[in-house]
């Protein structure tokens, strides 16, 4: 039956709730089961029968009336449920026909035919549709109809109703968008000074579909009057301006992000490497056994816990860090131990190590990717401009990766096991005199590391396909991190990490994707050049 | 061996004169051995040696060239490289480059073009592809595409004393920004697909047995050249450099030798040798494409050194032998143990046998003999 919050604001003021309902109710009841009751029968066969001009005619009539159940039956007519059947007009639902004039429930005869729609009346509907909607309760609704009508053709019939949804409205944000809209039909009165007034409000709105607009103004059929047209290209530079500003703030933004996750990944390498000069090939599997762990809690919230799913994440963090520090101290314990001094032997058997994690998982869940979903709060953005949407995921990331920074700078100077990574270090046989069990630090040190790897993938697996491959992707990357930031420096690592990020993102603006990566390699080696321990390195008299 | 030193003589520098006549063994199975066996006898004689197995012995035979490239600077040198993919690969893309030329109109459009450009729309051929119709150019840019890539790189690498594990990393990274490069159409080398479908080499059809033997001949003789040519090298005194540079970069800097002359004759060396490699290994394979400069590849390549026993010479050969012979066995058998079996490889090898293989049998040899071999291998340190 009708929903209340559907109800045109500016018709009901004043009308107590109790008498509206009756009201309902008794208009419903002439229109048994016909919803659109505010349309007569002769305004909804006029609607269909004749030619385009008149249809069209009726339907600015419609409009006027700025009724918003009136979309029902236009919606109707759009998805063609309106049947012609000889000199009847049919509305054809699931639940049988009704005939628009008497209301009578009927059947269709056999030679009931779809009212066609042209282009044109199709557009003119929508937009119309969304005209409408501006009068509703429901903000989104007002929301979604304000960004649809930005994007069709200007049409003065609209003009009235817009501009008087625009005084009603509430939000600022939607008046916003009206206002551009109001402004874009109001670039073709009769009014100079009304187009000027437009052309301004048009300079703010940083969008291209209306700096298309705005430039076929200029064409020769266009604009006429000089003033305006130097109002016009004014206001398409401040929009080129914006437009360009918004892109840049956009790469940035995404190389941020990129960056982040390079220093996710990166900064369990430098633990490792730095503590152990370990080059640990089998850090990007950690990742994907984090991604995979992700995975497994994700499907045990949805058997278990549905209720909570949303937050299930949240244990996904800590569950992903327990099992990849897990593995790690088990790697550690049973391989890398007695290949300390040897690197080059430990990137050999960590490779091997990296095949073996990579095929397991293979074996266990498949060759394919797997689905990890994100949690209903992560998805959609922060919408900037137009053409810059901050999505949430990306900024869950970068939140993600400064906390595990904080929390592994606080670990690493705070704390006592953080003192005994610093003091092995530094110096491993004097650590080992005074009484540090360097073993046992090694342990937990390369389990912190594949720990934060783990971390590393709960973040992609809400970006990125998780698979088993997930790992290998980032491999390279991820040293080309540590080997710029140098060797056991935070800071390094984070100044390396989103500078690469950054670059990467802008080469990839200029140049493509695969270029990109060729160029960043190049500017790492050309860097190795001049700085060959890295950004930030230890000032040592050892050679050797 | 030091009392081989004291010889000014090549050939007793070499090898003992056991050993002369095991590769004379070893030339005579390639040369004559292999031929008459494959060629001479019956399809369905009990000794017949099936092309499939002449095909795969030779891509392992191109395979120990490329372990031997790799003994040189890692066993000997003590820069471990995980980029020798992209060398033996360039040296393939070099003279692939030819044989797609020798396709003439036969491909699939009947155009002058190959294939890809066809599908590229382009018209005519790039720069680089100029010349490539001749053989000998050919063969030339098989010795020094890689050679001046390795060149470059070991220069600058090298000269800023890049050493150790950031060496191994950076090499690997370029042969990743390779493999992008070649992986995109523009760059004219086929993309994807990489080359394919050769038809003839110098006029002559690809696809007969006879020419297939020739390659593989071809392919032993060249490897056990190689094998003596490194064998050489690492004899003479440029060797013992070599290995000083391996033990204690430092002490030869001390001493008055600028390693990067050293390091970087025999990194450029190496290269082409896998150049070479590459060369030999396109026609036999039939397609070269960027998947072969993947890290993993060129990591893969290592391990063969790894499991026969670096700083040998002919235990990479072994190795590179043993591995695939592995591989080609389980990925028909056990397809997807493939991985676990060649990741325990990695991680056994590498605890277990610090020697290789060759190492284990010297251990065995000596313990028979209870005799305590100390002078062979100190490779303690890479």
């Amino acid at each position: 039956m009708l929903q209340t919050n559907t109800f045109p604001k500016h018709e009901c003021l004043g009308i107590h709730p109790a008498v509206r309902f009756f009201a309902m109710l008794f208009v419903s009841l002439i229109f048994s089961g016909n919803q659109a009751w505010a349309l007569t029968g002769a305004e909804k066969v006029a609607l269909v029968r004749g030619e385009s001009e008149q249809r069209l005619q009726m339907l600015d009539k419609v409009l006027a009336q700025g009724d918003v159940t009136a979309t029902v039956y236009l919606q109707q007519l759009l998805d063609d449920a309106v049947r012609l059947d000889g000199d009847k007009v049919l509305i054809v639902t699931d639940e049988g026909a009704t005939n628009v004039m008497t209301g009578e429930r009927t059947k269709p005869s056999e030679a009931a035919e779809e009212v066609i729609n042209n282009n044109r009346i199709q557009s003119e509907l929508e937009a119309s549709i969304a005209t409408l909607n501006l009068l509703s309760q429901d903000a989104s609704v007002r929301l979604a109809a304000a960004q649809k009508l930005q994007g069709t053709e200007a049409n003065s019939s609209r003009l009235l109703l817009i501009a008087k949804a625009e005084k009603v409205e509430t939000d600022g944000k939607i008046r916003a968008l009206l206002q551009q809209v109001r402004a874009s039909i109001e670039l073709t009165s009769d009014n100079k000074a009304t187009r000027l007034a437009a052309a301004a409000t048009l300079a703010a709105s940083s969008n291209s579909s209306i700096k298309q607009m705005l430039s076929s103004r200029l064409a020769a059929d266009g604009e006429t009057d000089a003033e305006v047209k130097a109002a016009i290209t004014q206001a398409l530079k401040k929009i080129d301006r914006d437009l360009a500003t918004f892109e840049l703030l956009g790469q940035v933004f995404t190389g941020i992000s990129l960056g982040s996750i390079l220093l996710l990944a990166a900064l369990g390498l430098a633990v490792t490497y730095g503590l152990m000069g370990v080059i640990n090939m089998a850090h990007g599997e950690m990742m994907m056994i984090g991604a995979y762990a992700t995975f497994l809690v994700q499907n045990l919230f949805l058997k278990y816990l549905p209720a909570h799913f949303q937050w299930y994440l949240l244990a996904a963090i800590p569950a992903a860090f327990l099992l990849t520090a897990l593995v790690g101290i088990l790697i550690e314990r049973s391989v890398l131990r007695s290949l300390y001094g040897r690197p080059l032997e430990t990137l050999l058997a960590t490779w091997g190590i990296s095949l073996i994690l990579m095929q397991s998982v293979r074996s266990l869940f498949g060759a394919q990717n797997v689905q990890v979903e994100n949690p209903a709060w992560m998805s959609g953005g922060i919408e900037v401009a137009a053409n810059l949407v901050l999505p949430y995921n990306r900024i869950f990331i970068i939140a993600f990766a400064a906390l595990v920074l904080v929390m592994m700078w606080l670990m690493i100077s705070k704390t006592r096991l953080g003192l005994f990574i610093r003091a092995v270090t530094q110096n491993r046989g004097m650590a080992s005199c005074s009484g540090v069990n360097t073993s046992k630090v090694d342990a937990l040190a390369f389990g912190l590391g594949s720990g934060i790897a783990g971390l590393a993938g709960v973040a992609l697996s809400q970006i990125g396909n998780v698979g088993p491959a997930l790992g290998q992707s980032y491999i390279v990357d991820s040293f080309m991190v540590v080997v710029l930031g140098g060797v056991g420096q935070l800071a390094g690592a984070v100044y390396a990490a989103l500078g690469l990020g950054i670059l990467s993102k802008f080469f990839e603006g200029m140049a493509g994707a695969v270029l990109a990566k060729i160029l960043i390699l190049v500017i790492v080696i050309i860097f190795i050049q001049k700085r060959p321990q890295g950004l930030f390195a230890f000032k040592g008299r050892v050679i050797d | 061996m030091p009392q081989l030193f004291a010889q000014p003589s090549l050939f007793s520098r070499l090898y003992s004169g056991k050993a002369w006549s095991m590769l004379a063994a070893a030339l005579a199975l390639i040369c004559l051995v292999f031929h008459m066996l494959n060629l001479l006898l019956p399809a369905d004689s009990l000794f017949h040696v099936s092309d499939y197995t002449v095909a795969l012995t030779g891509k392992i035979l191109c395979y120990a060239i490329v372990a031997l490239a790799i003994d040189l600077v890692w066993g000997y040198t003590g820069i471990l490289s995980l980029g020798h993919g992209v060398f033996f690969a360039l040296g393939g893309y070099a003279f692939g480059m030819y044989l797609m030329r020798q396709i003439g109109m036969d491909g699939s459009y009947h155009s002058s073009l190959p294939d890809f450009m066809v599908f590229l729309d382009w018209k005519t051929y790039p720069w680089y592809w100029q010349m490539t119709d001749h053989f000998w150019f050919a063969l030339l840019l098989v010795l020094l595409v890689p050679g001046v890539l390795a060149f470059v790189f070991g220069y600058f690498a090298f000269r800023s004393r890049i050493k150790g594990v950031y060496f191994s990393i950076i090499t690997q990274a370029m042969t990743y920004a390779f493999m992008l490069l070649f992986f995109r159409n523009e760059t004219g080398f086929g993309g994807n697909n990489g080359f394919t479908d050769f038809k003839r080499l110098l006029d002559m059809p690809i696809t007969t047995p006879q020419m297939r033997m020739a390659l593989f001949i071809l392919t032993g003789c060249m490897l056990i050249a190689l094998l003596l040519v490194s064998r050489a090298i690492v004899t003479s005194k440029f060797g013992r450099v070599l290995t000083a540079i391996r033990d204690a970069e430092s002490r030869v800097m001390f001493s008055g030798y600028n390693p990067l002359h050293y390091k970087l004759a025999i990194w450029t060396f190496s290269a082409m040798i896998c150049g070479i490699a590459g060369a030999l290994y396109v026609p036999q394979v039939g397609i070269i494409n960027p998947s072969e400069m993947s890290p993993g590849n060129s990591i893969e390549i290592a391990i063969w050194a790894a499991v026969g026993g670096r700083g040998t010479l002919i235990g990479p050969l072994l190795g590179a032998g043993i591995v695939n012979g592995a591989k080609s066995y389980f990925t028909q058998a056990f397809p997807e143990y493939w991985l676990y079996f060649l990741g325990l490889l990695f991680v056994l090898a590498t605890l277990y046998l610090p020697q290789g293989v060759l190492g284990l049998f010297e251990k065995l040899k000596a313990g028979r003999r209870a005799v305590k071999h100390s002078d062979n291998n100190p490779i303690e340190k890479a």
